[in-house]
């Protein structure tokens, strides 16, 4: 009655609760997956284990989308935070896209199969691994959004050093790219892919911005 | 009954209407503006809730309004709230968040005026300076709860979505408390005319209950105010809500709670006799006006915030509103009331 439902509107709290934390929870675990594609593409490119890693993303991504219907679905059936509820779900939506963006990188890596040689691959795992850093700082931003707002600039912070982190190892790379002696098609096609995963690090800097202003939003 | 008692007694009834209209607004306009409660839910709980504290509480209010100017004709408590009706309505149709409060106490001094009898002055100083506290106890209150309410909500580090539910359920429970506040304060200001000379007769139901024709009164007008919520009150509601700051839910709970408090203290007869019994000054029982109660407690919480985001120029307008309603209510009634007594020939005074 009254459009509480007093019950219901608590169970479904919980429930989205959940599946927000869920969210969060694949993105994060993307990342870790994605940490260690990129090494096992590069030691064992023919291995089946790197193609079964790929799969996997492809099923948390496919989680993480269908978790981002349902929440829509939920937050506007129950007119729930209707202060917030566009920026949660635009927030989604970016992160979801950031989700994409690993699986874009994953697939690109299984088919188009780059020829990366070997003097390039600690450089090329460590700007993963800053990315994947940068991607998991943004998570504690998510988080603290949700729950302790105190804390999103702080987290936000964290995620701007990883991004300018990556700039730098991705120039760093880059350069050391076209310094090398390979044919240009080869250097065009590695520099695509170095670009590529440091574009993950921009849209999470672009999705931590917003969540702070979404912070100031929700401010008490 | 008459059929001319029942015709005067509409003057109330369109009175109770305004006050539905109106000041029901004001308890859940932030909640509605916010889209925290929905206008159906937020009129059902208003209309119990105000009925219910016009029956139970609504004494202690009305005496004092029976002191300001003891109207003891039928048509000149009719003419008393007509007047007081239509220069409600007509500051709605301007926009401005007024009261039946001010409105009332215009067209009784108006009453007062016509007929000859002595306005006490006493009594006028007492509704006027709550009417100037009213405002800034709700800013204080609001101010308060609001610097409370911030502290408990980050230490908690509550997921957005707990504290959306938590204050949805705090904003219907303060609703609640605020429409049986407004129903015990402001039924003075409908029906208070009417109760010495009430065309209802003492029923008693099963030798256990007796059901007095001051609150049948009170019933009538109750159920009047609930028909002004669901007819009109929406877009007030959507006015007071959205206008004058942008309002976060929780804020709009400490709105609707600080406003709920200072219309139950006001009509409160148990707080007035306990303060009175450890010899503390008790709080005089006056109908004060809920639109100054949320009104004060909005511009509370925008002065917390460094009251950058109040619409002062819309204040002030709602300032002038409310020096103006009273002059204008007393005119009106002035108006009535001659024609009543001179076109219509009625007596209006004995």
């Amino acid at each position: 009655m009254f459009g509480l439902k007093s019950a219901s509107l608590f169970g479904d709290t919980k429930k989205l609760e959940r599946e927000i934390d869920e969210f969060v929870d694949i993105v994060s675990e993307v990342g870790l997956v994605f940490k260690s594609i990129v090494p096992t593409y590069l030691n064992h490119s023919a291995n089946g284990k790197f193609e079964e890693m790929v799969e996997k993303v492809k099923d948390m991504e496919s989680k993480a989308d269908k978790i981002t219907k349902d929440v829509e679905h939920t937050l506007y059936e129950e007119t729930l935070i209707p202060d917030a509820r566009s920026d949660v779900l635009r927030l989604l939506e970016h992160i979801d896209e950031l989700i994409g963006m690993y699986q874009g990188n994953c697939y690109h890596f299984s088919i188009q199969k780059p020829n990366f040689p070997k003097e390039f691959h600690q450089d090329l795992i460590e700007l993963t691994e800053t990315v994947v850093n940068c991607v998991e700082s943004l998570c504690l931003t998510v988080r603290s959004f949700f729950r302790d707002i105190k804390s999103v600039r702080d987290n936000a912070h964290k995620v701007t050093f990883y991004e300018k982190e990556s700039d730098i190892k991705f120039s760093s790379l880059a350069r050391r790219i076209f310094d090398s002696e390979l044919p240009l098609d080869q250097k065009m096609h590695l520099r695509y892919f170095v670009e590529k995963i440091d574009r993950i690090c921009d849209q999470a800097e672009d999705i931590a911005d917003e969540v702070q202003i979404y912070a100031i939003k929700r401010s008490v | 009954m008459e059929i001319t008692i029942l015709i005067f007694l509409f003057g109330g009834l369109f009175l109770g209407w305004s006050l539905g209209a109106n000041d029901a607004a004001n308890v859940f306009g932030t909640a509605v503006g916010t889209r925290m409660v929905s206008f159906t839910s937020a009129a059902i709980i208003c209309s119990v809730f105000v009925i219910l504290g016009a029956i139970i509480s609504g004494a202690g209010t009305t005496e004092t309004l029976g002191k300001l100017g003891a109207i003891n004709a039928l048509p000149g408590a009719f003419a008393a709230c007509v007047a007081a009706g239509i220069s409600v309505y007509l500051m709605t149709k301007v926009g401005l968040p007024v009261s039946t409060t001010q409105a009332i106490v215009g067209a009784i001094v108006g009453w007062n005026l016509y007929t000859g009898s002595s306005t006490n002055l006493q009594v006028l100083i007492t509704i006027l300076g709550t009417w100037i506290l009213c405002p800034i106890i709700a800013g204080v209150i609001a101010m308060g709860l609001f610097t409370f309410t911030k502290r408990v909500i980050l230490n908690r580090k509550l997921h957005i979505l707990r504290l959306d539910a938590y204050t949805r359920t705090a904003l219907l429970l303060a609703g609640a408390f605020g429409a049986y506040s407004l129903g015990a304060n402001n039924i003075a200001n409908v029906m208070g005319v009417f109760v010495p000379i009430s065309p209802f007769t003492d029923v008693t139901i099963g030798n256990l209950f007796v059901f007095s024709s001051k609150e049948q009164l009170f019933l009538l007008g109750g159920l009047a105010i609930a028909v002004g919520v669901f007819t009109y009150s929406k877009r007030v509601m959507f006015t007071v809500g959205n206008d004058l700051l942008k309002m976060t839910p929780v804020a709009a709970f400490i709105v609707v709670i600080s406003h709920s408090i200072v219309l139950f203290l006001f009509a409160s007869q148990g707080i007035s006799a306990f303060l009175q019994s450890i010899n503390l000054p008790s709080i005089p029982l006056v109908p004060v006006s809920s639109s100054q109660a949320v009104v004060g407690g909005v511009i509370g919480i925008g002065l917390l915030k460094g009251g950058k985001e109040v619409q002062w120029s819309i204040a002030g307008r709602i300032s002038l509103g409310w020096m103006t309603l009273p002059i204008i209510a007393a005119l009106i009634s002035l108006i009535v009331l001659f024609i009543l007594e001179n076109i219509f020939n009625l007596t209006v005074s004995f």
